[in-house]
């Protein structure tokens, strides 16, 4: 299998190929399995025989917005209006006795609601949806289990630091705190998971407070807000004006605000720098600030290493980029990090999985950290020069101060890291012939180069994830949706979703383990109802395979509940009307791929891979950022593992 | 060391939850808090004591001004501030054993509130340390403490004072605050700011 630069001409050819059969389709709506006798799904009567996919209605409630004058309308109109207002577009939600009024309103407005089958679904569409966009996520639920069943998907978006609103309904406020049917107080429970949450008990706060609700989970450091609306507030009548309820004016942040001393401490650290390392984060998906760090890299040769969330940010085929730093980095990233002398960070947060132990974290090295949030200072790594502020700008204070570097091209410091990897090389997967065995990290290699590292890849959580993060290589901003912070199992799928949504003309791949996808495969249906074009691939081990390598290493191979049986995953899709294919073997790999994006609708891939492999190399827990176990260097079988390379 | 949190926040509901949640998730413990309507429409002002380093408690301020509803927060630390505390003290007492109270009273300038046949109450302004002076030279004269109700400490910086005379005031405050005059982390700034 060789590298995609290579073989060039046909992989173009079979691009024009799926392009013009795409152009051929345009306009062409995608089979509906309902509708079709082969499938064979019960429909139970005619409800769905003519269901198309959820579309986007066209509005009845004239003008609503754009009325310049305040207009009467019900509180769950005012809340349609005020989300068109805002220029949403879809909604992902699951309707219930105390939403209803919301859900009555919904024909009126041009907004297309996709119906999901379990409200953690819902957040994490929204979720997907927002990393995939950079718009604002949209969930919605009914009181009590639908709000609660939202809370994994706040957490979620709350680590991550995504920008989601979730409506949920509420019993009427004559009832409030009287454990009233489907009453829970998840203003309350969302407290902490939350960056603000809100409680509307009349129908005229409805438009203010949702306002405001955009434009707290968008501001500064984005995150996740609740709205919960009352019964009775959405049944009322109140006067609108989306214009009159804007929020006032977001305060300023003290802190927010790079002083011209610190600008030139960073820059005159920057200068004198031997051995530096850009660490780019999240933060410069989110302050779009790609352009910025890859200035500020290649006027001084800097190498770049990425967070696991960073992935996109910097592009990874670049001369300098690193790869991903942390746990599962690449050996050559993490000893540039703990030989370095100087740590450029950008929008990270210097998170467990990234640094090891603090005590011998970069210990020769000055940190520069430029963050948005100032409560991320100092919290795990102290700064010698903190810069407050949003990234794309601080850096556009700071490039006028970095001068084009007249140092040769290749510095001694990047000779020093180019020639560590090398030893790497021999034990990289990549290098690594498959021997008649299916290895998963061989699967993400090929779906990165069958997919020319273009697609929007949503992964769950585990060793497929961090296989991913190695081997699909990420060259654009908001390509690859993950959960990072909270480590979600059961994201992939409705994420994908929310890409797909969000993204309806981008190829998207939903890569999951046989663990995670089992936690949230009732939105297959989903899939089915709405007759998305996704890309599923599970990776299939027979194991919680993450679990099973920490069994492994920490826990004397005592695999305690970590072997996992699984339902077979193509007849599971084709019980939804989804095509499906599985793979046994790695020459059967580039075919299923292609077969996945040429087929119309969605695609399940299930890849029976290798029961007990594990990722290399790691960091254990609390270990220092060189103390990493490595994969067992190529021998007779460079797959078996053995006891001294731990 | 003790740090004294001065926060400007919204008077709505649900926002003193939101703020002493930050302390919780933190595990930090709250030596003292209180609560009332500022000179500001529509707002209260917080003064919160509590216990934590100085890494910490840059931790808390900030994170406290990530709050929504909260508009401005001050570790007022090592700055010149007036301290108070006000405090009711039910003793019990009889028309015969009432008049050595009276004395206390009088020394520690306290007044009484209300007088009943078996028990007297006492209020107090002042530092925390002259709160428990009279507490404790209640109980060295044999009086029965019923019932002590405190506001915990309130805090304000002082106005804009010359050099020698805040000098003078930080001496004077080092003696009555109960906190430890401790060295800091680290050359940690002990003030931080968020004002709008």
């Amino acid at each position: 299998m060789s590298d995609p630069r290579h073989d060039k001409t046909v992989e173009n050819q079979k691009a024009e190929a799926s392009k013009a059969e795409a152009t051929d389709r345009a306009g062409d709506q995608l089979p509906n399995p309902y509708q079709d006798p082969q499938m064979g799904l019960s429909t139970h009567g005619d409800a769905l025989a003519d269901y198309q996919p959820s579309t986007h209605p066209a509005a009845e409630v004239e003008h609503a917005v754009e009325a310049h004058q305040p207009i009467s309308l019900t509180g769950a109109e005012i809340v349609w209006a005020t989300l068109e207002g805002e220029g949403v577009r879809e909604v992902f939600g699951y309707p219930g006795g105390a939403i209803l009024p919301v859900y009555d309103a919904l024909r009126k407005f041009p907004i297309k609601h996709i119906l999901v089958r379990h409200e953690q679904g819902a957040t994490h569409m929204a979720d997907g949806y927002a990393r995939a966009s950079g718009r604002v996520g949209v969930a919605i639920a009914t009181s009590g289990p639908g709000a609660t069943n939202m809370v994994t998907g706040l957490a979620t978006a709350m680590l991550d630091s995504i920008p989601i609103v979730c409506i949920t309904g509420q019993v009427s406020s004559k009832v409030l705190g009287s454990d009233a049917f489907q009453e829970v107080d998840i203003t309350g429970v969302t407290l902490p998971i939350t960056k603000h949450n809100y409680l509307v008990t009349k129908a005229e706060d409805i438009a203010p407070v949702l306002r405001e609700a955009f434009a707290v989970a968008q501001a500064g450091r984005p995150g996740p807000v609740l709205v919960d609306i009352t019964k009775d507030a959405q049944q009322a009548t109140a006067s609108f004006d989306f214009a009159a309820a804007a929020p006032a004016a977001r305060r300023p942040h003290p802190m927010l605000s790079a002083s011209y001393d610190s600008i030139t401490d960073a820059a005159t650290l920057i200068r004198a720098a031997k051995r530096p390392v850009i660490l780019s984060g999240h933060g410069v998906i989110k302050a779009k600030a790609t352009e910025q760090v890859l200035t500020l890299s290649e006027r001084l040769q800097i190498p770049v290493a990425t967070t696991l969330l960073g992935l996109g940010g910097y592009p990874a085929s670049h001369p300098l980029a690193l790869g991903m730093m942390g746990m599962h980095g690449e050996s050559w990233v993490n000893d540039a990090i703990q030989k370095s002398d100087l740590l450029i960070a950008c929008g990270m947060r210097f998170d467990d999985r990234v640094t090891g132990t603090l005590a011998t974290y970069a210990p020769h090295a000055k940190k520069i950290h430029i963050e948005i949030d100032p409560a991320e200072i100092n919290k795990n790594v102290k700064a010698d020069v903190a810069l407050i502020g949003d990234l794309r700008e601080v850096l556009e204070l700071l490039l006028p101060h970095i001068y084009q570097s007249n140092a040769p091209a290749e510095s001694a410091w990047l000779r020093e890291i180019n020639e560590s990897k090398g030893e790497s090389a021999v034990r990289d997967i990549r290098n690594l012939p498959d021997l008649g065995h299916l290895y998963a990290a061989h699967v993400m290699h090929d779906l990165w180069r069958v997919t020319e590292g273009n697609a929007i890849v949503a992964t769950d959580v585990g060793q497929h994830q961090m296989w991913e993060a190695q081997y699909y290589r990420h060259e654009h901003p908001r390509t690859l949706i993950t959960s990072g912070g909270l480590g979600t199992m059961g994201f992939a799928l409705p994420a994908g979703i929310g890409a797909k949504v969000a993204c309806p003309d981008r190829e998207v791949w939903v890569i999951a383990g046989d663990g995670g996808f089992q936690m949230t495969a009732c939105e297959l249906s989903t899939i089915a109802q709405e007759q998305l074009d996704i890309n599923i691939a599970v990776i299939n081990n027979g194991y919680l395979g993450m679990v099973r390598q920490w069994q492994e290493f920490f826990y004397e191979k005592n695999y305690a509940s970590s072997p996992i049986l699984s339902p077979d995953f193509v007849k599971l899709a084709e019980a939804h009307g989804i095509a499906g294919a599985t793979v046994r073997s790695r020459s059967e790999v580039d075919a299923a791929m292609t077969q996945a994006r040429t087929t119309r609708g969605p695609f399940l891939i299930n890849f029976l891979v290798e029961k007990e492999e594990s990722v290399y190399p790691m960091i254990p827990a609390g270990a220092a950022l060189h103390e990493m176990i490595r994969r067992p260097a190529a021998g007779p079988d460079p797959m078996l593992e053995s006891s001294e390379d731990l | 060391m003790l740090h004294t949190f001065v926060a400007l926040v919204e008077d709505k509901p649900g926002v003193l939850s939101r703020v002493s949640l930050l302390f919780r998730r933190l595990n930090v413990n709250i030596y003292s808090l209180s609560v009332g309507r500022s000179e500001r429409v529509g707002t209260s002002r917080m003064t919160i004591i509590a216990e934590a380093s100085a890494t910490a408690s840059h931790r808390i301020a900030a994170s406290l001004y990530k709050l929504e509803n909260v508009i401005s927060v001050e570790d007022v630390g090592e700055q010149a501030t007036v301290n108070r505390e006000l405090a009711l003290i039910k003793v019990a007492a009889t028309p015969q054993t009432r008049s050595h109270i009276f004395e206390l009273v009088e020394v520690f300038r306290a007044r009484i509130v209300d007088l009943a046949k078996e028990s007297l109450m006492i209020e107090l302004t002042g530092v925390e340390s002259k709160i428990e002076g009279l507490i404790q030279v209640l109980e060295e004269s044999g009086d029965e403490v019923l019932e002590v109700a405190r506001t915990g400490r309130m805090v304000m910086r002082r106005g804009k004072h010359g050099s020698r005379v805040l000098g003078a005031m930080r001496l004077a405050d080092a003696g009555d605050a109960p906190r430890e005059p401790g060295t800091l982390d680290e050359g940690e700034p002990t003030e931080h700011r968020f004002n709008d």
